[in-house]
């Protein structure tokens, strides 16, 4: 019973499943880029009491809503489910009891419909999601991943070919954006509080500190996130939209700074930006500023494709499969897995 | 009618095919803890030994806990896919009824006993009838004291089984008089054959109806609330 061999190409059909962290989430996609559906199931609300991601919390949640959105994916598409070719479903990183759900249905989806199985890494799907924009993107790139878990730069070489060049080595910039946004009780997430309360305040009005700035490709964000407490409790006349406004500006401005001295160092066609901070509206229009200057693409994924979705899971799986072929069925999740060893490990 | 049966709620990991006339195939796992690696490889065994393809099976069984929360999920996860992939079925059982069918007694109370961690237990009571297993006393949560306090109440001849009853046997026995059955863990053979029985009774359900059993509210939510009485 072992599981038949797929010629991927461009009419091959992949259902993308994602559940590593608060998105429950299905999308069927052709060749890789071509979004024929795509289903989140948000649980921003089950965890806004808790002001953070509950695990276990999470994990039943994802259990509850895994089969309705596979569903809905399906239905959207409008196909027969005998026409998908394969199931490509997050394995790492992310949470492990959340990332089990998804991983437990897409095999057995796959065990069922007699189709391979693909795992994916959650940090490459992120990246692939500029390709759903643009799949004629050129290499090298370089790639900065920015959401709750991660911030990094990376190389990116060719399809799975990846080099870290630098990452955060304390909090990542999504971290730093949710926990701003909770001291100035803007509200949960809060990438998307901090966006809102910038556009009335600003980003000039407090000079917040740009960490590392000329110090390698390495980010911190531990310090900038005191700094505003600290300002905070001496000037609390200041009002919070400046205080976002400039505490966002001073975030987008090291993300963007040592983006483009990457890009510089590697001699990339462009920047490609993935991760839940991508959808920020700042650091978008910073970054699109300053590869014009220097004359080099930058690529941003639609924003709905910032936030974790199973397109760039289908996406990436698609480009997984026709490298490396299927993932085996006994692989479970990799909560810490790197990206770097992505292309080379099996899951 | 062929059932799969699926078992992940506690240590160890089962996976059996039964039909009208016993169990067709079963593997167990009981070591190791990697239930989202072992289901689907001991269902691709259990149907490569029993010689016949999963679109043959009419229905799948599932252990819906009490038990380990992420074992469960993942025993679950699999089961209502499969379920939803084949378009099948469903016959869900707690893992204290699964407990309670391997139990041969017609004479004591039947006692199934889960570990629950964090000092506490999942247990419920049935007695064996003609008609199959009679539930006496709902799946619940609390501490040994208080399964010893509901088996004094009851007061009756009593045999406690399960992983639960094994650990704390001593506790148990040392507050009640009762005896410890051999049954440790669910097993999945028990699990399908028990559910070809309602299968063939009709007793079955779509895959959307089946939920898990938890029996305790997530770490976090139990806090919150707290704090929430506190203020």
């Amino acid at each position: 019973m072992s599981l038949p061999e797929v010629v991927v190409g461009p009419d091959t059909v992949i259902l993308g499943i994602e559940t590593s962290c608060d998105e429950t989430a299905a999308a069927v996609v052709m060749g890789g880029d071509d979004v024929v559906s795509s289903v989140v199931s948000s649980q921003i609300d089950v965890h806004a009491e808790f002001g953070g991601v509950v695990p276990e919390v999470a994990s039943r949640a994802h259990l509850e809503s895994i089969n309705p959105v596979v569903r809905r994916a399906i239905d959207d598409a409008g196909i027969d489910e005998h026409r998908i070719d394969a199931i490509a479903c997050t394995v790492g990183p992310g949470l492990i009891g959340a990332l089990l759900v998804g991983v437990s249905s897409a095999k057995a989806l796959a065990l069922a419909w007699n189709t391979p199985f693909v795992g994916v890494n959650h940090l490459e799907a992120h990246l692939y999601a500029s390709f759903l924009e643009d799949p004629t993107l050129e290499f090298p790139l370089v790639v900065l991943l920015v959401s709750g878990g991660h911030t990094m730069l990376v190389e990116m070489k060719g399809h799975g070919d990846y080099r870290l060049l630098g990452r955060t080595i304390d909090d990542a910039a999504g971290e730093a954006f949710d926990k701003v946004a909770r001291y100035l009780d803007l509200g949960y997430p809060g990438g998307p509080a901090i966006d809102r309360a910038a556009t009335e305040g600003d980003p000039g009005a407090v000079n917040f500190p740009r960490a590392m700035m000329d110090d390698g490709l390495n980010f911190s964000f531990s310090g900038l996130k005191t700094s505003v407490v600290n300002f905070v409790r001496k000037h609390p006349e200041v009002s919070s939209v400046d205080i976002a406004a400039s505490f966002q500006q001073a975030v987008s401005d090291v993300l963007v700074h040592k983006a483009m001295k990457a890009a510089r160092n590697v001699g990339a066609t462009g920047v490609v930006l993935g991760g839940g901070v991508a959808a920020n509206t700042q650091l978008r229009s910073d970054l699109q500023a300053a590869c014009a200057d220097d004359g080099i693409g930058a690529f941003l994924p639609g924003r709905e494709m910032c936030t974790d979705n199973a397109a760039m899971i289908a996406a990436a799986g698609w480009h997984r499969l026709r490298a490396l072929g299927p993932s085996r069925l006994d692989i479970g999740a990799f909560p810490s897995m790197p990206l770097v060893e992505a292309g080379i490990a099996d899951g | 009618m062929i059932v799969l049966g699926i078992e992940s709620a506690t240590e160890s990991v089962g996976v059996a095919l039964a039909a009208s006339d016993g169990v067709l195939a079963n593997v167990e796992v009981a070591r190791g803890r990697r239930h989202a690696e072992s289901i689907v490889p001991c269902v691709q065994f259990v149907c490569e030994r029993a010689d016949l393809e999963l679109s043959e099976v009419g229905a799948i069984a599932v252990d819906v806990g009490p038990g380990l929360f992420t074992g469960m999920r993942v025993g679950i996860a699999t089961a209502k896919s499969l379920a939803m992939a084949l378009n099948i079925p469903m016959v869900p059982m707690t893992s204290l009824e699964v407990l309670a069918a391997a139990e041969a007694t017609t004479d004591d109370i039947i006692v199934p006993v889960v570990d629950a961690r964090k000092s506490e237990v999942f247990w419920a009571m049935y007695r064996r009838t003609r008609q199959g297993l009679e539930l006496l006393h709902q799946p619940t949560v609390g501490s040994v004291d208080d399964l010893v306090s509901d088996l004094m109440a009851r007061d009756q001849s009593s045999v406690c089984v399960g992983d639960g009853a094994h650990r704390y046997g001593d506790d148990i026995t040392a507050g009640f008089s009762c005896s410890i059955g051999a049954a440790v863990h669910p097993s999945a053979s028990v699990l399908a054959s028990e559910a070809v029985l309602r299968a063939i009774r009709d007793e079955t359900v779509v895959e959307q109806m089946v939920e898990p059993v938890y029996l305790r509210q997530p770490d976090a939510q139990i806090n919150w609330s707290t704090r929430e009485v506190r203020s």
